[in-house]
Parts: C-alpha cells; sequence; structure tokens
C-alpha cells in the first residue's frame, strides 16, 4: 500500500529528560522517525523538553517545540500546529501516557487529530493491566496468577489465596517504578501502598512470582496488511525477578529449542493482534519455567523502547525508522532493507555473532542506596557489546563498561569482598589457596544469591573457589549455559595463568585467548606485562583483530552498509577507502555525569565532517544512541572505548585523526596516550588537556592571566590534607584528581569529616592525589561555554546558575542570559575566558566553571572538552556549536563559518536537572558537589519567571498554583526565608512550617501553621504528605545524612511527588515564576525555530570586546 | 588425540578434553582447520549453510539434507541439546555439520543427550572453531561448493583434490537413499504443548510418496485430518490407484529433482486424477511433471527468514526453506498454470497451481520444523481442495 496522502503534518511526543528507566534510545527512536517522515514529504511537529537530544535540533523536525510534555502545553501545540496526526509509539512511556491523557480529555478528538501507529485502544488494552490480563485470557495465553489491588487490605487478600513471594506493578508506571517483590505482609503493605501512589489510576496487580524462571523478549513489527516479523529475540541472563533494564541480556536467545521459540513467536503474533497495533513495533516479555517450558506472557509495550534500539543495533533492523513508515501506510515489502538494498524489509534478520548489553549502574552516587537488583530498574546506562561468542561478547561487554574493568575480572581490578587482589601473585595465591574453602564458598553463595550490580565478577569468583555450576545455578537461577561459559572463560584464564611468568605464551594459547575476548590488559596481568608489550607480542605473532559485519542476514547477501564489530578470527571485511578520515571517539555507557549531552556533540561532528567531505568513523558502545545508528557516520564501530580496541580500529582505517574531545571524559582520558603514540589529535593538543588537568601547569596558567582560584593545595596523605585545610581554612572543597561528574566530590566543615573523607577518597583516586579548595560559601556560580578555531575565541553563553557554587553544575539550574550579575563581571568573564582558550591553544570547544563571591571572580574548573551544556546552548542562541567545533578542528576558521561575535538572546532559556531519586527510596534529595541528575530540561519563555516555571513542569516538578506549603529551613537560612514566604503568602497559599520557622515567619507577620516533627508526636508533617494535604516544600538542608529526620521528609516528598526545593535560590526562582504564572500573563509555546529566527530579525546583540 | 588438562589450578583431578583436528576442504581449494567432535573419519558433500537461529536437530534429521555438509551461520550450536521429540526422521542425514562452536554443555529441559553423543551414536563428523562467516560469504560469493570433511587426512592439496574428485549432486538420485523401503501408515500426532494451527476431523485416506519426508508433514496431515499411507518414492502410479486414496501428498526429499525421472513419470499420469499437493521436492517434481524445468541456485535456500508473498492475497509469509533447486519461472508455458507464491528476496518462484486440475504445491515449507508457523493455511486448502473433489 502507498503512503497516505491524507495526511500533511504529524506531531511527535518525544520522551522528555533522561531518567531511570527512558534513556536516550528515544532520542534515537524520534530522530529516526523525524528523519523517516521528512523524507517522505510530511512536515513534521515535534514536543520534547529535553534540550540535550538530536531529535530537537531545529532542521530536524519541521517545527520544534521544547516545552514540557504535559497535557497543557500538548494542547497549546495541538492549537498552534494543528496537526493531522499524532505517532504516539516514539516517545517512551511518557509519550504513550501523555496520549492515553489526551484522548482521556478528548484532545485529538477536540482537534481532529489521528493517532497513527497505535490507537488509543490499543494502548490501553497493553498499558492497563486487567484490560491486558483480559486479552490475554481471551486468546488463550498462559500468564502468572493474578489479581488487581486498589486497597492495601485487598492486596493482602490476594497474596494469601497466591502464596509468597508475590510481585506488585503499579499500572501505568516506567521503568517498573513502585514495583517489588514481597516476601512477607509488611513488605507487601509497603510496597502496595507507594505503589498505588505511584500508579496514575491507584492500581496495583499482585501477581504470583515467577522468580527464577527464565526470561525471554522478542521485538516484533506488524503492518497494516498484518504482516509480522520477529526482529530479535533476547534471552536474560538474570532470570526473572529483575528488571529487564537491570539484567545482562543476550541476543539471540541461546537456550529455546525451535519448537519452544516458535510457540513464543507464534505467541507474541497473537499478542499484537489481539492488543490490536495496527503498524509498528512492539517489546514482548515471557517468562519460561527451565523445569517443565511452561511459558507464561509477562506484558508488552506497543511502541519502541530500550529493547527495541537494542534490538536494532544488534540486528541492524531499524525499528523506529520502518515503524515510522508503516505507521504512514506503508507495507514491510514496500520498504527496502537499507543493508542488503536488494532485499525487502519484510523478513526476520538472522544473526552470526552474539550480541550482549549491560546494565551500567551509579550506586557510588547515592549514600545509602538499597543496590539489590529488583523489578524495579535501577540502571542509569548501559553498554553493548557484539562478539562471534557469548565469551568474547561478555568480555568486550565488560570493558565497555568504564568502570575500569577490562574484562571478566583478572585485569588488576580484582576485589573479593574487602580483599583486593591486584596483582597477579596476589590473585593466584588467592584463588590457589582458597580453593574449595567452605567457608568463603559459603560467603560467595550466600552474596550472589541476590542480585547486585557486581555479581557478575562474583559469580567468576564462586566458581574460582570451586563452587559447581549447579550449584550456582541453585542458588541464582542463571542457566547453566551461561555459567557453563563463564566457566570456559576461567579454564582458559588458569591456563594463561600457568605459562610461567618470563616465558612467552604459545601462539595458540594467546590466539585462543583473543578469541575469548580477553583483552590485552588482562593479558597483561596473567603474564606479567604491560598492555602494549602484550599488543606487540602477539601482533608479532600474527594475531591481530578482523572486523566483521553486520549486515541483518548472516552473510546471506551481500551488505552495503559498513556496520562493523571486532573479533579474532580469519577474514576481515573493512574496505579501506582512500577518502580523507576522521575517527570520532563516543561517550561510552550513559552514567551520571556522562550522559546523551556528548552524543549529541559526536553526533554533531559526524554531520559536519562529512558535510566538508571526510569520511567520518564512528566509535561506541551505547546502543541507545544517535552516534551509533549506522545512519549517522560513513562507518561506524560498535567497539569499547578502550586504548586496545581504538588502536585496532586505527591501526586498520589509519585516519587523518581523532576526534576526542567531544565524548566527554572517557576518550579524553585516551588523550595522552594516543598522543604519545604518534597519533593526530584533531583540536585542542593532549598538553592542552594536561595544563587543565595539572593542578600545578594550572595553577600557572591562572596566575600568568591574572585569574583568581580559590586556594588551594593537593595531598597524598591525611596528614597533608589537615595542613592544608588548616592553611586554606575550613570549609572546604576535598574531591580525587581525573574523575567526572564530581564523584566523591565533598565539602567539609572540620577536619574529623575530612579524616573520614580521607579513607575513602584515596581509594577513589587510585595514585592520584585529592584535590583540596577553599569552598567559597555564597557564592553564585558561572558556567562558560566556548568556541575557538585557535585564533579567535567566541563565547557561546555565559550561563548563572540558580544554586549556589558547591552544588554540582551538572545538578544546577542553569540559566541563559545571566540574571544578576553586573554587566562588568560578565564582560570579566568573557575576557578571561578568552584568555584562557589562548593560552590553551584552544581549536574546538572549552567549559569554564567560575563562582563569583562578593563581585570577585574566581576561576573554578577549565574544561577543554565539549561540556554537558553545550546542547543546551546551541538550542538557546540557536548555532551549532559542537557541529562547528568539529569543523574548526577539521580546519575551518570560525570566520569562515560565521561566528565572530557572542549571541546573547533577548529571551530566557532556563536548564533544569532532573534526579532519580523516585528509584531509591529512602536516599536523601540534597544536592552536592557530587552529580546525581541523570538527564535535564529546558524551559524557553520571554522573561526569567516563566523559562523557570516551564523547567519545573518539564522536570516533572510541576509547581502547584494552590494549596498548602512546608517550610522548613535552616538557621542560617531563616532570614532569607522570609521574603520569600512573604511572596508565597500573598500569592495566596497556606503556609505550614517547622516550630522554629514558624516562630521567625510569625514575628514578620507571616501566618504560618506549625507543625510536628517526626519524633514530636502526631500528627507530623510525614502524615501531612501522606494525606496528600502538602503541595509544595521549601526545606534547606542542615545537615548530611540519611538518618536524619529532615532527609525523610524529603525522601517522602520524592515518594509522594510533591515538589522539594532544597535552596533558597531555588525557593526564589520557583516564587517568581509561580508569580508570574498566577499574574495573568500565562504560559504560551513557540516553536524553537520561531525564537531562533525572530533573534536574527532583530540583529544580534553582541559583547562588545 | 585425547589430551589431559589439570581441571583445575588447585586440585590434582584431571578431565580428560577430546581433541581432534579437522579440516573442511572445498573443491576450489578454501581449507579450513578446526576441531572435530562427533565421529571420526572422512566424508564428501555439497557445503552448504543454514541461517537459521534455532533448530539444527530438525535440519539435522531432515532427508533433504542427505549428499550435504551443512554450516550453521549462527555460531552457538548445541545449547540444548538432543531430545527425542524435534527429530524429523530417524536418523541425522547430512553428511556432515559445520559450525563455529560446540555448545559444552546442554541446557533444556526436553534434552536427552548432547550434539557431540549424538554425531558420535549416528557415525556423523563435525567440525567447530573455523570461521564460519568467511566459509559462508565464499559460498554465497562462489556458489556452493563439493567439499571433505577429514579428521583422517591432513594435507590440504590432498584433501582439495578429494573434493574435486566427489561425485557432487547434481543428477545424483539421491531419493532412493532416503524414501522408505515399503510402505506404512502413520498415526503419530503433534506434541503435547506443541500444537499450533487448525485442526480437521473429517478424514481423508491419502497417499504421500516419500522422497525423504519429515515427520512433521505427516504430522501436519494427520492434525489437518488425513489419513496416510506413506509409500516409497518408486511406486508406480497403478499401486497408488489401486490404494484408492482420495488425495495425493508429494513429500520433500534431497537433492537433483531431474534426476528422479521415475517418480516425475508417475506424478505426470496422475495429475488430473487426484488432488495434489507437493512440497520443496514435491513441488518441483510437479514442475517437472507439468513441463517445466529446474535448474540449480546459486547457493540455494536455507533458512527459516525468508519472505515469500501469496500472489492472490498480498500477504507475506515468513517461511522455512530448504532447497539447491528451483521451477524455472519461465518454463511454465501452460496457461493453466498460475504462479501463487515468489520468494521476495530473490523474485524466484516459491509456489503454484493449475487453474484446471487440482493441484498446487510450494517451494517452502508449511510444516516448519524448523521454522515459523505462518504457512498452515497451505494444509487446509490441501483439506479444502481433497473435500471438494470428493
Amino acid at each position: 500500500m502507498p503512503k497516505r496522502t491524507d495526511i500533511k503534518k504529524i506531531l511527535i511526543i518525544g520522551s522528555g529528560p533522561i531518567i531511570i528507566g527512558q534513556a536516550c534510545e528515544f532520542d534515537y527512536s524520534g530522530t529516526q522517525a523525524c528523519k523517516a517522515l521528512r523524507e517522505e514529504g510530511y512536515e513534521v511537529v515535534l514536543i520534547n523538553s529535553n534540550p540535550a537530544t538530536i531529535m530537537t535540533d531545529p532542521d530536524l523536525a519541521n517545527r520544534t517545540y521544547i516545552e514540557p510534555i504535559t497535557l497543557p502545553f500538548l494542547e497549546k501545540v495541538i492549537e498552534k500546529e494543528r496537526p493531522d496526526a499524532c505517532l504516539p509509539t516514539m516517545g517512551g512511556q511518557t509519550g504513550l501516557n501523555l496520549t492515553v491523557e489526551a484522548c482521556e480529555a478528548g484532545l485529538f478528538e477536540k482537534y481532529h487529530v489521528e493517532l497513527i501507529g497505535a490507537k488509543y485502544e490499543a494502548i490501553k488494552k497493553a498499558e492497563d493491566r486487567l484490560d491486558f490480563k483480559k486479552a490475554m485470557e481471551k486468546i488463550g495465553l498462559d500468564l502468572p496468577q493474578s489479581g488487581f489491588a486498589y486497597t492495601v487490605e485487598e492486596a493482602l487478600d490476594l497474596a494469601e489465596h497466591l502464596g509468597y513471594p508475590v510481585i506488585v506493578r503499579p499500572s501505568y508506571t516506567l521503568g517498573g517504578s513502585g514495583s517489588g517483590i514481597c516476601f512477607n505482609r509488611e513488605e507487601l503493605e509497603r510496597v502496595t501502598r507507594l505503589g498505588l501512589q505511584y500508579s496514575r489510576i491507584h492500581e496495583v496487580l499482585i501477581e504470583e512470582s515467577v522468580l527464577g524462571w527464565k526470561e525471554f523478549e522478542l521485538e516484533v513489527m506488524r503492518d497494516i496488511n498484518d504482516n509480522f516479523v520477529v526482529i530479535c529475540s533476547i534471552e536474560n541472563f538474570d532470570p526473572m525477578g529483575i528488571h529487564t533494564g537491570d539484567s545482562i541480556t543476550v541476543a539471540p536467545a541461546q537456550t529455546l529449542t525451535d519448537k519452544e521459540y516458535q510457540r513464543m513467536r507464534d505467541a507474541a503474533r497473537k499478542v499484537i493482534s489481539e492488543i490490536g497495533v495496527e503498524t509498528g513495533g512492539s517489546n514482548i516479555q515471557f517468562a519460561v519455567n527451565p523445569k517443565n517450558g511452561r511459558m507464561v506472557i509477562i506484558e508488552m509495550n506497543p511502541r519502541v523502547s530500550r529493547s527495541s534500539a537494542l534490538a536494532s543495533k544488534a540486528t541492524g533492523f531499524p525499528i523506529a525508522k520502518f515503524a515510522a513508515k508503516l505507521a504512514v501506510g506503508y507495507t514491510l515489502d514496500e520498504i527496502p532493507n537499507d543493508i542488503t538494498k536488494y532485499t525487502p524489509a519484510s523478513f526476520e534478520p538472522t544473526i552470526d555473532y552474539c550480541v550482549v548489553k549491560i546494565p551500567r549502574f551509579a550506586f557510588e552516587k547515592f549514600e545509602g542506596v538499597n543496590d539489590s537488583l529488583t523489578s524495579q530498574m535501577k540502571s542509569v546506562g548501559e553498554a553493548m557489546s557484539i562478539g562471534r561468542t557469548f565469551k568474547e561478547a561478555l568480555q568486550k561487554g565488560l570493558r565497555s563498561l568504564e568502570i575500569k574493568r577490562f574484562g571478566l575480572g583478572c585485569d588488576g581490578h580484582d576485589k573479593f569482598f574487602d580483599i583486593p587482589l591486584k596483582t597477579r601473585e596476589a590473585y593466584v595465591r588467592f584463588f590457589r589457596e582458597k580453593f574449595q574453602d567452605e567457608e568463603l564458598k559459603h560467603k560467595v553463595g550466600k552474596y550472589i544469591a541476590v542480585a547486585k550490580d557486581n555479581r557478575i565478577f562474583y559469580l567468576k569468583y564462586a566458581l574460582l573457589l570451586g563452587m559447581t555450576v549447579e550449584g550456582i545455578n541453585r542458588v541464582t537461577a542463571i542457566d547453566p549455559w551461561f555459567l557453563e561459559q563463564m566457566k570456559q572463560l576461567i579454564d582458559l584464564e588458569k591456563k594463561l595463568m600457568d605459562v610461567p611468568q618470563g616465558e612467552d605464551p604459545p601462539r595458540e594459547l594467546l590466539k585462543k585467548a583473543k578469541e575469548y575476548g580477553f583483552s590485552d590488559r588482562q593479558l597483561a596481568f596473567c603474564f606479567g606485562k604491560n598492555e602494549l608489550e602484550i599488543r606487540k607480542m602477539r601482533q608479532a605473532l600474527g594475531i591481530d583483530a578482523v572486523f566483521k559485519l553486520v549486515d541483518t542476514c548472516a552473510a546471506e547477501f551481500k551488505a552495503y552498509t559498513p556496520y562493523f564489530y571486532s573479533t579474532y578470527e580469519e577474514e576481515d571485511e573493512t574496505v579501506r577507502s582512500e577518502k580523507k578520515k576522521v575517527m570520532i571517539l563516543g561517550g561510552g555507557p550513559n552514567r551520571i555525569g556522562q550522559g546523551i549531552e556528548f552524543d549529541y556533540c559526536c553526533v554533531h561532528a559526524a554531520f559536519a565532517l562529512k558535510e566538508l567531505g571526510f569520511e567520518t568513523i564512528m566509535v561506541n558502545s551505547n546502543p541507545e544512541t544517535v552516534s551509533t545508528d549506522y545512519d549517522t557516520s560513513d562507518k561506524l564501530f560498535f567497539e569499547p572505548l578502550t586504548l586496545e580496541d581504538v588502536l585496532n580500529i586505527y591501526e586498520r582505517e589509519k585516519p587523518i585523526g581523532i576526534i576526542l574531545q567531544l565524548g566527554g571524559q572517557t576518550p579524553l582520558n585516551l588523550a595522552k596516550i594516543l598522543a604519545s603514540k604518534g597519533i593526530s589529535i584533531l583540536g585542542t593538543s593532549a598538553d592542552a588537556i594536561d595544563i587543565a588537568e595539572d593542578r600545578e601547569r594550572f595553577k600557572q596558567l591562572l596566575q600568568k592571566i591574572d585569574l583568581r582560584q580559590p586556594e588551594n593545595g593537593s595531598a597524598t596523605t591525611l596528614d597533608d590534607a589537615c595542613k592544608i585545610a588548616k592553611r586554606i581554612g575550613y570549609p572546604i572543597v576535598i574531591r580525587p584528581s581525573y574523575v567526572l561528574g564530581g564523584r566523591a566530590m565533598e565539602i567539609v566543615y572540620d577536619e574529623e569529616s575530612l579524616c573520614k573523607y580521607m579513607v575513602q577518597a584515596v581509594e577513589v583516586s587510585g595514585e592520584h592525589p585529592v584535590l583540596i579548595d577553599k569552598f567559597l560559601e555564597d557564592a553564585t556560580e558561572i558556567d562558560v561555554d566556548l568556541i575557538s578555531d585557535g585564533d579567535i575565541a567566541v563565547v557561546g553563553a555565559v550561563m548563572e546558575h540558580i544554586e549556589e557554587a558547591g552544588i554540582h553544575s551538572g545538578d544546577s539550574a542553569s540559566v541563559i542570559p545571566t540574571f544578576s550579575l553586573r554587566k562588568e563581571i560578565v564582560e570579566e568573564i568573557i575576557v578571561k575566558t578568552k584568555l584562557i582558550a589562548k593560552e590553551l591553544h584552544v581549536v574546538g570547544l572549552m567549559n569554564v566553571q567560575y563562582a563569583v563571591q562578593r563581585g570577585v571572580v574566581y576561576c573554578l574548573e577549565v574544561n577543554p572538552r565539549a561540556s554537558r551544556t553545550v546542547p543546551f546552548v546551541s538550542k538557546t542562541i540557536g548555532v551549532p556549536l559542537a557541529k562547528l567545533a568539529a569543523k574548526v578542528m577539521a580546519g575551518k576558521t570560525l570566520r569562515e563559518l560565521g561566528l565572530t561575535t557572542e549571541i546573547v538572546p533577548d529571551y530566557v532559556s532556563v536548564k533544569e536537572s532532573v534526579f532519580p531519586f523516585i528509584k531509591f527510596p529512602g536516599v536523601d534529595i540534597i544536592l552536592s558537589p557530587e552529580m546525581k541528575s541523570t538527564g535535564e530540561v529546558m524551559g524557553i519563555d520571554d522573561d526569567f519567571a516563566r523559562a523557570f516555571y516551564k523547567s519545573q513542569d518539564a522536570a516533572l516538578s510541576h509547581l502547584p498554583l494552590e494549596g498548602k506549603v512546608f517550610i522548613s529551613v535552616k538557621n542560617r537560612d531563616k532570614t532569607k526565608i522570609v521574603p520569600i514566604a512573604q511572596k508565597i503568602h500573598k500569592l495566596g497559599y497556606a503556609i505550614v512550617a517547622t516550630k522554629g520557622t514558624a516562630e521567625v515567619l510569625r514575628d514578620k507577620g507571616i501566618p504560618a501553621e506549625p507543625v510536628l516533627k517526626l519524633t514530636e508526636g502526631r500528627p507530623t508533617i510525614a502524615d501531612l504528605i501522606r494525606n496528600n494535604e502538602i503541595k509544595l516544600i521549601i526545606n534547606t538542608p542542615s545537615g548530611k545524612g540519611p538518618m536524619l529526620d529532615e532527609a525523610k521528609i524529603r525522601s517522602l516528598a520524592v515518594s509522594f511527588n510533591i515538589p522539594c526545593i532544597t535552596t533558597i535560590r531555588a525557593a526564589q526562582a520557583a516564587a517568581q515564576g509561580i508569580e508570574a504564572v498566577k499574574s495573568g500573563k500565562g504560559l504560551g509555546v513557540k516553536a524553537i525555530q520561531d525564537y531562533h529566527n525572530r533573534e536574527l530579525k532583530k540583529g544580534v546583540k553582541t559583547c562588545a570586546l | 588425540m585425547p589430551r589431559f588438562v589439570p581441571e583445575n589450578c588447585g586440585g590434582t583431578v584431571f578431565k580428560v578434553i577430546p581433541f581432534m583436528k579437522a579440516y573442511l576442504a572445498l573443491e576450489d581449494g578454501l581449507i579450513f582447520e578446526g576441531e572435530g567432535f562427533g565421529a571420526e573419519g572422512e566424508i564428501f558433500g555439497e557445503v552448504v549453510f543454514n541461517t537459521s537461529l534455532t533448530g539444527y536437530q530438525e535440519i539435522m534429521t531432515d532427508p533433504s539434507y542427505k549428499g550435504q555438509i551443512v554450516t550453521m551461520t549462527y555460531p552457538h550450536i548445541g545449547n540444548y541439546g538432543i531430545n527425542h521429540d524435534d527429530e524429523e526422521s530417524f536418523r541425522p542425514w547430512l553428511e556432515g555439520f559445520v559450525v563455529k562452536e560446540l555448545s559444552p554443555v546442554v541446557s533444556n529441559y526436553r534434552s536427552a543427550m548432547t550434539l557431540d553423543e549424538y554425531l558420535k551414536q549416528h557415525q556423523k563428523i563435525g567440525i567447530q572453531g573455523i570461521d564460519t562467516r568467511k566459509l559462508v560469504k565464499h559460498l554465497r560469493d562462489f556458489g556452493s561448493k563439493k567439499g571433505v570433511l577429514s579428521t583422517v587426512d591432513g594435507d590440504s592439496r590432498r584433501l582439495v583434490q578429494k573434493a574435486k574428485d566427489s561425485p557432487g549432486i547434481v543428477g545424483v538420485d539421491l531419493v532412493r537413499e532416503v524414501t522408505c523401503k515399503q510402505a506404512y501408515e502413520y498415526s503419530e500426532k503433534l506434541l503435547d504443548g506443541f500444537e499450533w494451527g487448525d485442526a480437521s476431523e473429517d478424514g481423508f485416506d491419502i497417499v504421500a510418496v516419500d522422497s525423504g519426508i519429515k515427520f512433521n508433514i505427516l504430522r501436519k496431515l494427520k492434525q489437518h485430518g488425513f489419513r496416510v499411507k506413506v509409500v516409497p518414492a518408486s511406486t508406480t502410479d497403478e499401486q497408488i490407484m489401486k490404494l484408492h486414496p482420495r488425495g495425493l501428498f508429494l513429500s520433500n526429499g534431497p537433492g537433483d529433482p531431474a534426476a528422479v525421472p521415475y517418480l516425475v513419470e508417475t506424478v505426470r499420469k496422475l495429475i488430473g486424477k487426484l488432488p495434489i499437493f507437493g512440497i520443496c521436492l514435491g513441488h518441483q517434481i510437479l514442475g517437472l511433471a507439468l513441463g517445466g524445468t529446474t535448474s540449480k541456485l546459486k547457493f540455494g535456500h536455507r533458512g527459516g527468514n525468508h519472505p515469500v508473498m501469496d500472489l492472490r492475497t498480498h500477504r507475506i509469509e515468513i517461511t522455512s526453506q530448504n532447497h539447491g533447486f528451483i521451477v524455472d519461472m519461465d518454463s511454465l508455458r501452460e496457461e493453466d498454470i498460475e504462479l501463487t507464491h515468489i520468494n521476495l528476496n530473490d523474485k524466484t518462484l516459491e509456489g503454484l497451481r493449475h487453474t484446471k486440475h487440482p493441484l498446487f504445491s510450494v517451494q517452502y515449507h508449511p510444516e516448519n520444523s524448523p521454522g515459523p508457523h505462518d504457512s498452515d493455511y497451505l494444509f487446509t486448502r490441501f483439506h479444502e481442495m481433497v473435500a471438494q473433489c470428493n
């Protein structure tokens, strides 16, 4: 069937900020959808609040609304744009939930917008657990036994009947929010109460536990003619009970016979037909009892998903792109397979390699977090790896994770509980001596029974200690097939260790080790050599990586798309062209501190260099991203970003240079060693990077340009640290060197805390010292992004943070243009930033952070690379900085590119951070120098107040326009809160406050109803929160630690989804925002293209220099 | 030769690891050295590849692979072992088996033995540890090749010569080797828990000519209400008619259809007399009987993911395929012959019917096993056709 001509304009709903359970896979999908629809001549309107996405680039959709993804804003966009149709399946759970809400509010009907891809009824049937259950029963599919509960009592009754353990699943949540396994009544009561809260319709499913069953997923597609294909089957390494997003997963399924697999395929086909997904992709999850093969259906997602992105990258079949085409009427046979060109998309991909996805966690960021893995997702990112065997893929996956591991252990970073096994001798001796040690076997057996982020390594230790595959299977329910594969790795490792020290290993053994995915780093550990020595040794023996194609068809047809992975076999399939090539290193898995922003920059570099006629080579290991779409660059290498893997590609492709500065810290860490091997680093030199990162050299630089820096020092011992602290005076900021995202950075107020910190910190920084800075209290923090071609430098934006200095810049709200600084200060900052760029000979991007305290500018940090704020700045000022940076690195001048002066917009853009606290109940939500946010949103409007209000709305922290506000601030903030409370009171809110705060407010004539703290009797503030009486909380922390009363209140607020403001400045901004909105001016929407155009019309305001 | 390795670094337990060099040589000189498994020895065959991710047991026991050395494109094979239910005949028929990596353990509740044990039991040779993708690309680019698989000879020049000298499968009657020795009634049904598709109650007696028939065809025929008498491929038309069948089924089978003229002759005589349904080789035999010609594909279709379009409904089926020969589309001149199905990958003929006589056939495998269940309607169609004619 040809494409539809009765629709012209299509609205796509994005997924908003990156949160746990919803990451950049939806940028990948949404970007594909935008491109596919525009390719077909449709006009695309997009709503997405996340500026760090490729899909919100002004040239991707025709009309891009960076506005909150909420019903009121959706209506405003629809009212303004009047689209003919809406494609709701690209924006994850956020998109679907909003679609359901909009349908139920009659919005689409009102404006005659047709839903394409999935209709309301289908979404409802798939998402509503009761409807889903009924539908599955109707088509005769087996489900875990279950029932719905709307009260805690109902849940308890059901559990009595089903028998513990039971699983609680709230309806309509994403990433399994609020779900959990309950082994007893008490747990069930607690989880149900929360689950009812999380559920949009206050409904939870109480379900028979299929804990320990094997878990499978099928990614399927269907077209309007009812043609149906399975794109990929996925088997979870971790059995049922652990969210699939937190499981190690493997494609294709490994342990199903064809009979079982086809039964699953039949079931999937029935499900998608019964649910009524007319066109597009769905993800269907199954559990299989390993004892008897009983198969039950767990759930289905009638949309693209994290798994569909994974399936696309794993097979080369672009699900989202084709889903968009199917939605406008094409059938699968009418769409050519991109990779083979001459065969149609109406087939099922088959693969001749093994794919492993490993989740990336960030528990170290959250003190007091429960790090056991459950049915609620907790990981913040993932790495995917491809190998010819599971063993190879697993090892490559582990070294892709950016957790300083280089495979399945024996890499110098092994640690058995608190026993470090850093040297070969310690490692070998330990496992030789403790082999079959009953006590240790018992200990490790107990540990692996509960899934944790590091369980994979402990599974290995269990094997090394002599636990059998059967024994491990008994406690973990992990399939013996996977465990036996690990055992093969361990058996080979033993052979490697048996090679006498100083002797060269036999070629066959070395070759086998490489085939099994052992990295040079691991081999270096085994043979007592260094990584580069191993490389030299194996290359001399002719053991080199070869690259194979991902081609959707297991080589049955010729492939035209150069998408590669490395392995150790005979034939290499790369063809080196004579074109000039540039290699771009991506950022690896998403984690806190390094997310989609860097992928955005890498993608822009690929686009920019293609424009200049270069052949672009992308290297990355993150399956969620746009950079790993084979459409993005000329060649894609899906590989870990370690020295070894990068060199393999470099040696094969011989590019003119490598771009490191756009992928964040991961590639930047390779700068020195790559440069030392004579490899050309494009843009800013490795030496300049070193100046910025080396304390002493950096100090000299600042002195040279007469720029102040907070007093500081560096220490390698506790003694040193105390001395320095005394010299510069408390409070101090302390952190390890060479880290990302403020990892382990803390503000320390006294010597006791300093001692406590030093015990942990020295390990974090390895051989590097800890850095100590004077903490500037009550200072305003400033972020500056700059681009330079080595000759001239232009500041992209000077951003003022709302939160004061001391809170990680990635966690602060940040505003363009600055709103409280004097003009001279801004100008000083611009001048100094340019001087730094000049001194460092920056070619490309640079980010500098300043603190302004009482009119004095201090430089905090210089990063001669793309920063997290590059997309935000680019979207605000309408200049694609990353793209220009790539061109500059390739030799263009800023003059040639037409950017020579600063652009200061006459509208306001606010970036707000989004936090994962809802996934970590009990963790205190206060902000600190350690970054905790997973994503960001942007609010843009004509003035600060409204832009801020929008940013809060977009950050899922909707500021209420009426109701009770709870205020409790630390003593130092008591005077500062008064004017804010005054405003809040005038705006018509009732104020509730703890005793101390209430007294202060009442002294100033502001009515405040006192409320009891948790330990002062009942009812307490917690009761008010639970009863939904409080609409907004302003609470500035007086101390740190999860045991504190106030921490409990804050964490409760998160559970009940009540906005909670923890700094005075944010409270000020919130009051301003509310005031603006209540003043009747209201909130409008405007496409980003209009902001940028208006700006051009009015002429550019420039800062003179 | 067996080799002793310590099982762990701490103990003194030793375990025998089977280790045997094996070689795969193609007639055009390509040689692979790997590790042998299954039986020892030397065998010849046409080297082909199958892209199915699952179903190696069904593939090995499919008589259509007689004369062939089969390469699995998916690297991990043997993961779920061998069970008693998933056989398509009583023994493996392929000559040799090529995989990237044989699973060291089996993991499946139905598994009864390992793949290695099974091959040993049936004296079949396997090779693992070779760059199967390189092999597959070679076969794709240069066509299926005659090859030799050996665990006893390591001399590459000699091996290549042996491959060259081997008979190959073109023009060779392999059906004779796989067909049943005498007629029998089939009575098994689909496996409990793995049923799918429509079932029919009212029974018809039909004859199925066994050119290497797969069990699942018999199971599906039974499910669709047929009582099936299986007869050897050499059974004449008179012998068939004496059985008074209400319909005739022509099975799949190995090798070159042109090498079984006796069966073509039998079928030609039965056209118009009995409703006929042919699958795979049965389709080719019917094509020849209708006056068409057949030819050899460069590297064949073997896998479970081939898109076929039913030209009447424009619906796409994902099909299970296993054939090296095709009926030439242009050779079917008779205007009463309707081309009903085509392969969307290479646009070759996948199905035909006669507009006057009750007969139809498909090149692919609606009984699957292994493969998707999309084409079950063909059995229903056969049932309707037989019902109409009687």
